[in-house]
């Protein structure tokens, strides 16, 4: 197999220009997987004072070579209630968000997609701009919302619902909130992708053939839009069990989340064994959601070549 | 009759969705935009309007100093990435005979599905490390802070570039090529052409997502490297910035402006 592979790679070299191809690949293993195979490194070492605050894996003195590594990063992390659930409050909210994001998102899409061609490039690019105002400024937009004195709170006032203004920030609900706001347009713009491309009339025929309305969704729109759902969901989901900002703006100290988890073992701690240790663990949770992007992205992009 | 009124009642639900849809887009940035005018340093609280954040804003030697760096580094980011983009594009659509070819469908959209804080953590050490080795990056700044958005940015220019590549018509290429035209006179002449808009896409792409980043940034970054996105999240960690309304508006504002511009460069582009 391989053998084969490095003749091919041998012949085709001599065929096409080597360096306009490989660079970018080189690119990423370099700045890319082997950073990812070093955080691996790092998470089996163990701690110590100094810098790097590390003893390194592999060492050679009078005593000969010694490979110094250890698993007590992982048992520390596991063995403490405090980063189980700081891992457990992530996985909801990004299983929350994506679901909410979905939910709101799907309509949106599809409406967007069935519009006549011209409204439907105006929109789109509606869809658009929020994606590409900054994302830490949609955050603190929120955080304005939310404040005590903020806009919401007047309204609510004004309308006579409450008479005091209540504290709507620094809780997890704020979270879910400003996660769904800023990460709705990852769901809209790969669903519109694939609502887009279907034909409108097997609407018409599944209508004209007497379906219902709820059955041509479920059994004709749902399945073509499928791989759309499943790749916004993850382009949802694995970002936000990494999120730290959204958390760190507009969370309070209820809840715990893996981003700020990571953060503060490395910035404030400076346990960089715990902080590799912890993102080790980040990956191996994501490698399910991940691969099933990777699979579906190559599935759909490359299926006709 | 029973028809009309069924179609009504869709017409109302579409536009009443994309109503509530879009406010609910909208409705956060647009505010802070109207309270970038208020001329109180309380946020919240209207006093009038007027343009005195927009002033403190320009006066601002951090805020204009952490623009400039990130405008650079974003752009040259960008640069780099669109041009890394449009070679992983060609490579997966028009070398069929490419070795191993999942492997690097694989390997260049990996970095789309990377959470952003375990991407800066593994670069830091990596930074660090190659420094302890081989003495290069000498010290973390704007260097590394670019090397790390080139390698995120990469990725979703692959992505435009390849979906543009693998949609249109090869033949146009082939036939080129039967009628004896040299490689480089069909690179140049017909698919320079064709992809141009998505490498323009792929190029505003790659510049918002290097304005963008926090957290890769914050854990690359070294003295004399603070990006817009790190003193503003050091501006409103803990309360609220009127200047950061401000470079709200004015940020939107340059958004809409390039949103704009490439809904007319597709537009022509569709025309054609």
């Amino acid at each position: 197999m391989i053998h084969q592979y490095f003749g091919l790679m041998i012949r085709y070299l001599k065929k096409q220009n080597f360096w306009f191809v490989f660079t970018p690949y080189f690119w990423l293993i370099l700045f890319f997987f082997i950073p990812l195979a070093l955080i691996f490194k790092i998470s089996i070492s163990v701690s110590e004072w100094g810098m790097p605050p590390y003893r390194d894996l592999f060492s050679l003195s009078e005593e000969g070579f010694k490979i110094d590594s250890t698993l007590s990063n992982y048992l520390f992390i596991f063995s403490d209630p405090f980063y189980i659930r700081s891992y457990l409050n992530s996985l909801s909210l990004a299983f929350t968000s994506t679901i909410l994001c979905l939910v709101i998102g799907y309509p949106i899409a599809f409406y967007v997609a069935k519009s006549q061609a011209n409204i439907r490039i105006i929109l789109l690019v509606l869809l658009i701009i929020p994606f590409w105002t900054s994302f830490l400024l949609r955050v603190y937009a929120w955080k304005v919302l939310l404040q005590g004195s903020g806009i919401i709170n007047s309204i609510l006032i004004h309308l006579g619902f409450i008479t005091e203004p209540i504290s709507m920030l620094h809780n997890h609900y704020a979270v879910i909130l400003g996660v769904v706001y800023t990460y709705l347009p990852f769901m809209i713009l790969p669903l519109y992708g694939y609502l887009v491309k279907f034909d409108l009339n097997l609407i018409d025929a599944a209508n004209d053939l007497g379906a219902k309305p709820v059955n041509t969704f479920l059994k004709v729109i749902l399945p073509l839009s499928l791989p759309g759902i499943i790749a916004g969901s993850m382009l949802v989901f694995i970002p936000v069990v990494g999120e730290f900002v959204i958390p760190e703006m507009l969370g309070g100290s209820d809840k715990l989340y893996f981003g700020k988890i990571i953060w503060d073992e490395f910035f404030v701690n400076r346990d960089w064994p715990v902080a590799s240790a912890l993102a080790m663990s980040g990956i191996v949770i994501l490698i399910f959601p991940i691969v099933i992007f990777q699979l579906m992205y190559a599935k759909y992009n490359f299926k006709n070549e | 009759m029973q028809n009309t009124i069924l179609r009504m009642n869709k017409l109302f639900f579409k536009i009443f969705t994309l109503i509530i849809g879009f406010s609910f887009l909208y409705f956060p940035i647009l505010t802070l935009i109207a309270y970038s005018f208020n001329d109180n340093k309380r946020v919240m609280v209207w006093k009038g309007f007027s343009f005195r954040w927009y002033k403190e804003l320009f006066q601002n030697e951090q805020i204009l100093e952490a623009f400039y760096t990130s405008v650079k580094i974003a752009s040259l980011s960008a640069t780099f990435a669109t041009i890394m983009g449009v070679m992983i594009g060609f490579s997966l659509t028009r070398i069929s005979k490419i070795p191993a070819r999942p492997f690097f469908i694989f390997l260049s959209s990996s970095p789309l599905v990377m959470p952003e804080i375990i991407l800066g953590l593994s670069l830091l050490l990596f930074f660090i490390s190659s420094n302890h080795i081989i003495g290069f990056p000498s010290s973390k700044g704007q260097l590394t802070v670019l090397i790390s958005h080139i390698t995120f940015s990469v990725a979703f220019v692959a992505v435009i570039i390849q979906s543009r590549l693998s949609s249109y018509d090869k033949n146009i290429e082939e036939a080129a090529q039967d009628l004896g035209t040299i490689p480089n006179m069909i690179f140049w002449k017909i698919t320079a052409p064709v992809i141009l808009p998505s490498i323009i896409s792929g190029w505003l792409l790659a510049f918002t997502l290097s304005l963008d980043d926090l957290v890769v940034a914050s854990f690359t970054t070294g003295p004399g490297a603070n990006t817009l996105p790190i003193v503003v999240f050091s501006k409103v960690r803990l309360g609220l910035s009127p200047e950061v309304n401000a470079l709200s508006a004015i940020i939107m504002l340059i958004v809409v402006l390039a949103a704009i511009s490439v809904y007319f460069i597709n537009r022509s582009h569709i025309k054609k």
